[in-house]
């Protein structure tokens, strides 16, 4: 057993070593060596706490962490990266579970010890987080218990926005907006109910208020999600991320805990600003994603004249052998096809005879934060070629081909063009610019938005219809 | 059904309209190609490579008359080809209906349809069956090879040890397609390029083509928008504004190269005799409006004549000819689109959909009507061009005061943001107990701290950015550690239970990281 200032002493440890492995992730080789700093302040966190003056029950702890690392090595050796979203959004509900099952505890706890108080019977054995709470004064108490309530709060809508979240990414529930009727109204009405509840919890209310508090911000989780369409998905994953950050300073505050205060701090921090860029990046407002559903257009959206031409695969092959520079623009449909391998091996062979080839992020492409990166890394294309939006837009007037594969909104002139369309402002992709596009698609339906895409009607424009992996399987062959 | 394509029979006339490789698309259409014997050799197609196309060789222009369902060429039909026209014939070409009324009567009668191919509506949809849009881009490009061919000098300026050459100097006057097209050859061989249109919405094409536009400051201006693209006869007052303007070019340029068309007017006269004995001995005027009558005054259809001052003046009217080959694939592509539009199902059947507005805009006759002159299309040919306000440059005083402007309202901001702040934390402080006011202080630098931090993580790494949050994020374990050895069996079960998924999280999170930063590979 260790004191409590070696407790502290390895809790500014960790600390440290958390900031500098989210510091680290700058750039692509020191991220490496950052992992580890996170690795080894997590270690130094649970052994040291584990340790640490009246821990017990190791009987029953030691087996539950070694089945649940089992698990999770198991989780991250099988994922495939096409179903990162899903998984991180799973591992987000885990934290509000855990966030709400430690709020829990910590209101029994706090029951038992003022009931020990009353009966004056110290004798029984407490935990270590019970004995600290034996010590606090009743201003401190009730303070406690505003945190209790936070963080229950918090963690539950975590919990069950994460579980939607991951049946909409995982494809097991229907990603489009739904909502019980009522809207936003509901939501409004259970918040509420929930402060009332609160209050009458801090007023010496049972057990009780704090479950139904639960229940009402599952529901909550639950709904609020589940109002909102998979390309917000995005947002929805950061914000959850942020979320489960926020929920875990909150218990922090509960056990006087400053190392989950500091770490809570830094993943909600982090999820904040994510959800922030992912907003900037779709010229949206935080709010209206989170409300769901794209605003009410502002008028009729201008008409599309002309008409799509369609190519084959040899017509895109032998402009690909004319071209010197190729921009490759992924989207969402390029996840779904699986045509990361297929794209990988074109880029290497257009790079073998010499040509230059970039790929443009938009960085809402795909369902997660960096999404696309992740694909084309486990596909072997070199990170070097694999551009910000910022960094290449103002190159396509100088490409000779563009590849937009399996993307759609984030490549839509009519967010420059057209101050009717409900995407208006949005910052996209102009590959229009470039000498020739080829669009990769399944078919002539609209985005997730379903907004009409006036790209797809332009003179430089070809749609190569078909599935985007077996479309680029065929078109490798031909190129030579 | 039967496409055919017979030998041209207009003198001069190289071009075919079927090449071996329009056939295979045509074929593919459902329809059986075939061709007059020879018919493609002036524009370097043999028999030989129709044949391995799969196209059927027919000996005679009557027989293949009798053969074929479609009849496709180049010119409008002479007196015996519409003779040969029959009642459920189609026949595609050129055809001028508005200048060659006694022909569309004779086709009339025959029965037949007719399609017209310089009827094609500007359309952005019909664009890739306009053929005067493809022959204009042949004639333009032509125009240039051919004035360099009669000019004495080079093209580009160049220092050499035997002296400098000055680069040509041309005009280009009228900046539609062949306009274009001859400013985009004349540039990129090095001539300083100049050219003028009446229409001010092409200014911005002619800047992109690399040359200048002659900027004629006058109020009237014309909106190509409104009569399909085309430009439009102008005002006598505009017409001496822009004559006054050439007659200043005229002792500067070297090379003159003249495209305006009215459509259905003679050409204008806007390069006239007196500018022609301005211009220095050696120089070129190639006129590409000689079939309508020229744009200059000395201008003879057909033939290259010397004025007295030793002034090249080229009015050759078969500029696509010169270029038999390219002119053919490009014009034999044009009616294979054409023919796909008409072969809607791909079955080798026609279906003459006289709802669409490029087959309506191009059928002359048929059913023994005259359909000429069509109804205008549905579809406006191209938007009214916006005019463009003009951003000014900010003078740098401007600048200066708008960044002590944006920074006087950062400071604004975070100032008021410290200011609330600081007020939220005072308050809190009169109510909350002061160890929460600790942990409160730490809470907030570390939100500080980690908004510092995430700024600057690459927006590659975003993704495994989550996953190490999630994976940290897992810290909430020590708050179920705490818990764990709490003699109530409940408070016990539900600590563990937190324990299990934490160390999911940890374990996954930090692993799946680890996993995704191995794959990001430098070139």
């Amino acid at each position: 057993m260790m004191g409590q200032e070696f407790v502290s002493a390895a809790a500014i440890a960790a600390s440290v070593l958390f900031i500098l492995s989210l510091g680290g992730l700058s750039n692509q080789e020191k991220a490496k060596r950052a992992v580890w700093y996170g690795i080894v302040g997590m270690a130094i966190g649970v052994v040291f706490t584990a340790l640490g003056p009246g821990i017990g029950g190791y009987w029953w702890m030691l087996p539950m962490m070694l089945i649940g690392a089992l698990i999770g090595a198991y989780l991250a050796r099988k994922v495939e990266m096409t179903e990162m979203p899903q998984l991180v959004a799973a591992l987000h509900s885990f934290v509000g579970l855990a966030a709400v099952f430690v709020g829990f505890n910590a209101d029994l706890e706090r029951r038992r010890v003022l009931a020990m108080q009353l009966a004056d019977q110290g004798a029984e054995r407490l935990s270590a987080f019970a004995a600290l709470l034996a010590h606090k004064t009743s201003a401190e108490l009730a303070f406690l218990q505003v945190e209790a309530v936070l963080g229950i709060f918090i963690g539950a809508v975590t919990f069950t926005g994460s579980v939607v979240a991951f049946g909409k990414l995982a494809g097991k529930i229907n990603s489009k907006p739904h909502k019980l009727p009522g809207g936003h109204w509901l939501n409004g009405g259970a918040a509420l109910v929930s402060l009332l509840l609160a209050i009458v919890y801090l007023n010496g209310g049972g057990f009780w208020t704090l479950l139904l508090i639960a229940l009402l911000a599952f529901f909550i989780g639950y709904h609020l999600i589940m109002g909102i369409g998979g390309a917000d998905m995005p947002v929805v994953v950061s914000m959850l991320n942020s979320y489960s950050g926020w929920a875990a300073a909150a218990i922090g505050f509960t056990l006087s805990n400053d190392l989950l205060i500091v770490t809570g701090a830094l993943v909600g921090s982090s999820g904040a600003i994510l959800s922030y860029i992912m907003c900037k990046a779709m010229n949206r407002n935080f709010v209206s994603v989170i409300l769901g559903g794209f605003g009410g257009t502002q008028g009729p959206a201008a008409e599309i004249e002309g008409e799509m031409v369609s190519i084959d695969v040899g017509g895109v092959a032998s402009a690909l052998n004319d071209a010197d520079s190729v921009i490759i623009v992924p989207g969402y449909g390029m996840a779904v096809a699986q045509a990361q391998n297929a794209v990988s091996e074109l880029t290497r062979k257009l790079r073998s005879a010499g040509k230059e080839v970039r790929f443009g992020i938009h960085p809402v492409a795909g369902r997660l934060p960096g999404h696309m990166n992740v694909l084309l890394a486990e596909a072997r294309v070199p990170y070097d070629i694999v551009m910000e939006m910022d960094e290449i837009n103002d190159d396509f007037a100088e490409t000779d081909v563009v590849i937009v594969i399996g993307s759609n909104d984030i490549v839509n002139p009519a967010a420059q063009e057209d101050p009717n369309s409900p995407i208006a402002g949005m910052p996209v992709l102009r590959v229009w610019e470039s000498k020739q596009v080829f669009v990769c698609k399944r078919g002539q339906g609209t985005g997730y938005s379903g907004i009409e895409n006036p790209l797809f009607y332009k003179e430089n424009t070809r749609m190569l219809y078909g599935d985007a992996r077996s479309s680029i399987d065929s078109l490798v062959p031909l190129i030579d | 059904m039967k496409v055919g394509a017979p030998k041209e029979v207009r003198p001069g006339e190289a071009r075919v309209a079927l090449t071996p490789e329009s056939a295979q698309h045509i074929q593919k259409l459902g329809h059986e190609c075939l061709i007059e014997a020879g018919a493609g050799v002036a524009a370097g197609f043999d028999d030989a490579a129709y044949r391995k196309a799969g196209v059927e060789v027919v000996e005679g222009a009557e027989a293949l008359w009798q053969a074929a369902d479609v009849v496709i060429k180049v010119r409008e039909p002479t007196e015996d080809e519409a003779g040969w026209l029959r009642n459920d014939q189609t026949l595609i070409s050129f055809f001028w209906p508005a200048q060659n009324e006694a022909m569309l009567e004779r086709c009339k009668a025959s029965g037949a349809t007719v399609v017209a191919m310089d009827m094609v509506p500007r359309i952005s949809r019909a664009q890739k069956m306009d053929v005067l849009s493809s022959t204009a881009n042949i004639a333009g490009y032509r125009a240039v090879i051919e004035a360099g061919n009669q000019f004495g000098r080079f093209f580009t300026g160049q220092v050499t040890a035997a002296g400098k050459v000055p680069p040509a100097k041309v005009l280009v006057v009228g900046a539609g397609v062949a306009g274009l097209a001859a400013i985009g050859t004349a540039t990129s061989l090095g001539a300083v390029v100049r050219a003028f249109d009446v229409r001010p919405e092409v200014a911005e094409q002619i800047e992109s083509m690399g040359a200048e536009f002659l900027f004629l400051d006058f109020d009237e201006s014309q909106d190509g928008a409104e009569s399909g693209g085309y430009a439009k006869p102008s005002s006598p007052e505009f017409r001496e504004k822009q004559l006054a303007l050439f007659r200043e070019q005229a002792a500067e340029v070297d090379i003159v190269i003249t495209t305006a068309l009215i459509p259905g007017k003679p050409a204008p006269k806007l390069w006239l005799e007196d500018m022609v004995q301005a211009m220095k001995p050696g120089s070129v005027i190639i006129d590409l409006a000689a079939e309508k009558g020229g744009n200059c005054d000395l201008t003879v259809p057909d033939q290259r004549i010397v004025t007295d001052n030793g002034v090249v003046v080229v009015g050759y009217t078969d500029f696509p000819s010169r270029m038999a080959t390219q002119a053919s694939l490009l014009y034999a592509t044009n009616i294979r689109h054409m023919l796909t539009d008409l072969t809607p199902d791909k079955d080798g059947v026609l279906q003459h959909d006289m709802e669409d507005d490029v087959i309506r805009g191009t059928t002359v006759t048929h059913q023994g009507e005259i359909t000429f002159p069509p109804p205008p299309p549905k579809v406006k040919a191209i938007g009214a061009a916006k005019p463009k306000p003009r951003v000014k440059e900010p003078t740098p005083e401007e600048k200066k005061a708008a960044e002590h402007a944006a920074f006087l309202a950062q400071t604004k901001r975070q100032v008021t943001m410290l200011v609330v702040g600081g007020v939220v934390m005072w308050l809190l402080g009169l109510v909350a107990p002061a160890s929460f006011m600790q942990h409160f202080i730490v809470f907030a630098l570390s939100c500080f701290v980690g908004f510092q931090v995430i700024w600057n993580v690459s927006h590659s790494l975003h993704t495994p950015l989550m996953a190490v949050t999630n994976a940290i994020s897992g810290i909430i374990i020590l708050g179920a550690i705490l818990q764990i050895g709490s003699s109530s069996i409940l408070v016990g079960l539900l600590a563990g239970i937190s324990v299990l998924i934490a160390s999911i999280n940890i374990v996954g999170g930090f692993l799946v990281t680890r996993r995704m930063l191995a794959m990001f590979q430098k070139s």
